[in-house]
């Protein structure tokens, strides 16, 4: 099949077989990054622009990696030095940038649908790497590489999703991702962070958490933010982690093999216990191993690989 | 100076509706009645043919923004009223939020000299609450009626203190003024920007409950119970509040209260890929609420249809949905979004009309009906004609509007202030 899309949006936008496209593209991407020169020429002469309104490690470092094994130029641009701090609107900056001709726009924001006002706007292609509390495609894609290449398969499983659902983007793209890919997804924790209507998005809501992660293949603990605790959302980091953080005592709940994931940066102590992050089940790395080749696919298919050898 | 207004199909709800003539005398009705003929002799009256045309008593908007003083790039007076009366307006209430706010007579006194000089659409100024706007200290309501004000409210920045509202329906009592309440818990609201539920879930945007509307609307309901004062609640939005209200008329409590076209007419579907023109205060609500709204206007519960015209510019729209300033603009689009409802059953055209004339007036203490002797403040539109919404081509200043394309019937012809006409369409 042919990719088609100018942007990666949101998951609601992409299709099963889309999805498949772009998970497939990425484990022959991941060979590349294990040969002694971790570089082919791919996007020769493609600029990526990588705009981030808001702190990142992992997606700013794999998406500069991925565009670099491809060959093609990056170039970052940060709130803080960006001119936005001289009062510059968005779509002001976003005109900007593309009078300078770059072939992709990753942006991380935290407005939700900053980047569909930009991919109306712009002739340039637009991936998501996360915007507000609404949607990170680029997080579910890899996390369905991780559980593809762990479980063999997603249709069937059954996966839980703890903590912060109301303000995480990776748990909407997820809770889309997953149901489209054939799984089922089951949300717990406190009920003053499980959004309305989070249902009619696909997911199961099941209290307590202990029942939640019971007959899970995949259990994903999300990061609980301090400032929350400002909006009456839970009372203390003690009490989230007594609750709702995953424990050796809680993961006897777990089916055997369970995988754990958890989108990072993670709170030792709080949401996930370090000896379960770090213990035989975790794939919190391999997610971020697999964050390189998923966003090296991406780069690949929108940049017009497809598109393109179709029209050479 | 004789006008005549002729063959129209005369429409005073509960009094008129029939095809007559309308005999107009120094801004005055002078003669309603078949067949009228000018009586002057020379010169003769200007006729209007107004056949095919429906004539009502001019539509009266309970709550506008003008934004003058102190944003005039979004709005003025003068461009407020040339979009009122392009909307078939003749009178409109202007929220104190300006810069300055209303709440002295010099601004009050301001809006009106600024009125006086526009096209001719009466304006009644609404004065604040509380200085400022601020909610800690009364405004002079009688210095502010004195300059012209009719009613209090801070439309806006909600009353939070229930000491204040209180006071404030108390003291108003004293003046003959009546008290606009903005009802919204900003506590409860908090960081919201659209109405709270799936779809805002699935956007990712933070929801404003209905609770944060009905709590104010309970509260100031009680108020109003216990100071006997009069009240008016702006822009009802939810099924709750709708239900508190029939509630409290049927217990004899002197509360009347509005909607606006936009929660009669959308959901928060509308807010779907981040529209900004779909933002406003209080937020597009569910599909069971809008359905409330219509049960609300349907049995009297909601007396009035009033716009909240909000003019912003693309300076507050053409940001981040969260970003982005609440409010639409409404003076041009309300008539054919109100005929609407009559082509839906759910009111028949004179109760359109009551909601939009009669029951403001009321409220307003204005005979506006269609009586020798009263200022002939009339509007005449065409019911039938279809048309295309062009917001390029409002009178407003700004383009917020989300009906923008829309095919809507019914359409403002012209519209006259005290026998003068203050809109024609070209």
């Amino acid at each position: 099949m042919q990719f088609t899309k100018k942007d990666i949006l949101d998951m609601e936008s992409l299709t099963a077989e889309e999805i498949t496209l772009i998970l497939d593209t990425a484990e022959h991407m991941k060979e590349i990054g294990t040969r002694p020169v971790k570089k082919v020429p791919t996007l020769r002469g493609k600029t990526v622009v990588l705009f981030f309104y808001e702190p990142s490690t992992r997606t700013r470092t794999s998406f500069d990696i991925a565009a670099k094994r491809l060959s093609a130029d990056s170039h970052s641009i940060s709130a803080g030095t960006s001119s936005m701090v001289k009062g510059e609107t968005l779509i002001d900056t976003a005109r900007n940038v593309e009078a300078m001709n770059p072939d992709i726009l990753v942006i991380r924001h935290s407005s939700s649908g900053a980047p569909h006002m930009l991919a109306a706007l712009c002739k340039f292609c637009v991936i998501n790497a996360g915007d507000g509390t609404h949607a990170h495609p680029t997080q579910a894609l890899l996390d369905l590489l991780t559980v593809r290449e762990k479980k063999g398969a997603i249709t069937g499983l059954r996966l839980a999703i703890i903590g912060d659902i109301t303000h995480s983007r990776v748990a909407r793209s997820n809770i889309v991702g997953f149901t489209k890919m054939g799984a089922s997804v089951v949300v717990s924790g406190p009920p003053t962070m499980i959004p309305p209507g989070i249902e009619r998005l696909g997911a199961t809501v099941t209290y307590p958490m202990e029942k939640a992660i019971s007959d899970a293949d995949i259990i994903m603990m999300l990061r609980i933010q301090k400032e929350r605790q400002k909006g009456f959302l839970f009372s203390s980091e003690r009490e989230y982690a007594r609750a709702y953080g995953l424990n050796r005592e809680k993961l006897n709940y777990a089916k055997p093999g369970v995988l754990i994931m958890h989108p990072g940066p993670i709170n030792r102590g709080v949401e996930i216990d370090p000896e379960v992050a770090d213990g035989p089940y975790s794939v919190i790395l391999d997610q971020v191993a697999n964050g390189v080749a998923v966003r090296m696919a991406l780069l690949y298919l929108v940049a017009g690989g497809a598109r393109h050898a179709a029209s050479d | 100076m004789q006008l005549l207004i002729k063959g129209g199909r005369i429409l005073d709800p509960g009094k008129i509706d029939d095809t007559m003539d309308i005999l107009v005398e120094d801004g005055r009705i002078a003669k309603v009645g078949k067949s009228l003929r000018s009586v002057k002799k020379g010169a003769g009256a200007r006729v209007i043919d107004a056949s095919g045309l429906t004539v009502i008593p001019g539509l009266i908007d309970l709550h506008v923004h003008f934004r003058e003083p102190g944003h005039e790039y979004k709005e003025t007076i003068e461009t407020g009223c040339l979009a009122a009366a392009a909307g078939g307006f003749t009178a409109v209430c202007t929220m104190p939020n300006t810069l300055p706010v209303n709440d002295n007579r010099q601004v009050t006194e301001f809006i009106l000299e600024k009125a006086a000089k526009a096209c001719g659409v009466r304006v009644y100024p609404v004065g604040a609450i509380s200085k400022g706007l601020k909610g800690e200290a009364l405004s002079e309501f009688s210095d502010l009626l004195a300059g012209g004000a009719v009613a209090v409210s801070d439309d806006g920045r909600p009353v939070l203190g229930s000491l204040l509202m209180r006071r404030a329906l108390e003291y108003a009592k004293g003046f003959g003024l009546f008290v606009i309440s903005h009802c919204e818990d900003l506590d409860l609201a908090q960081g919201g920007a659209m109405n709270e539920g799936e779809i805002a879930t699935r956007m990712g945007l933070p929801g404003i409950p209905n609770a944060a509307e009905s709590i104010m609307v309970q509260r100031d309901i009680a108020l109003c119970a216990l100071t006997g004062a009069r009240l008016h609640i702006a822009h009802v939005s939810t099924r709750e509040s709708v239900a508190a209200i029939r509630d409290a008329k049927a217990r004899g409590i002197p509360v009347t209260a509005e909607t606006a076209p936009h929660y009669f007419t959308l959901t928060d579907a509308a807010v779907q890929n981040y529209d900004t023109h779909a933002k406003m205060n209080p937020p597009l609500r569910s599909e069971e609420d809008r359905n409330a709204v219509w049960e609300g206007l349907s049995d009297g519960t909601l007396d009035v249809i009033a716009t909240d015209h909000a003019p912003h510019s693309s300076i507050e729209k053409d940001v981040e949905f969260d970003q982005a300033a609440f409010g639409i603009i409404g003076l041009e689009t309300a008539l054919p979004l109100g005929l609407k409802l009559v082509e839906s059953g759910v009111l028949s055209l004179t109760g359109l009309i009551e909601k939009m004339s009669i029951n403001p007036a009321k409220i307003l203490g204005i005979n506006h009906r269609i009586n020798v002797g009263n200022p002939a403040d009339l509007t005449l539109f065409d019911l039938n004609r279809t048309y295309r919404i062009d917001a390029t081509r409002f009178f407003s200043k700004s383009r917020n509007t989300p009906f923008n394309g829309w095919e809507l019937k019914g359409k403002t012809v012209l519209t006259m202030v005290a026998g003068a006409v203050v809109f024609k369409e070209a």
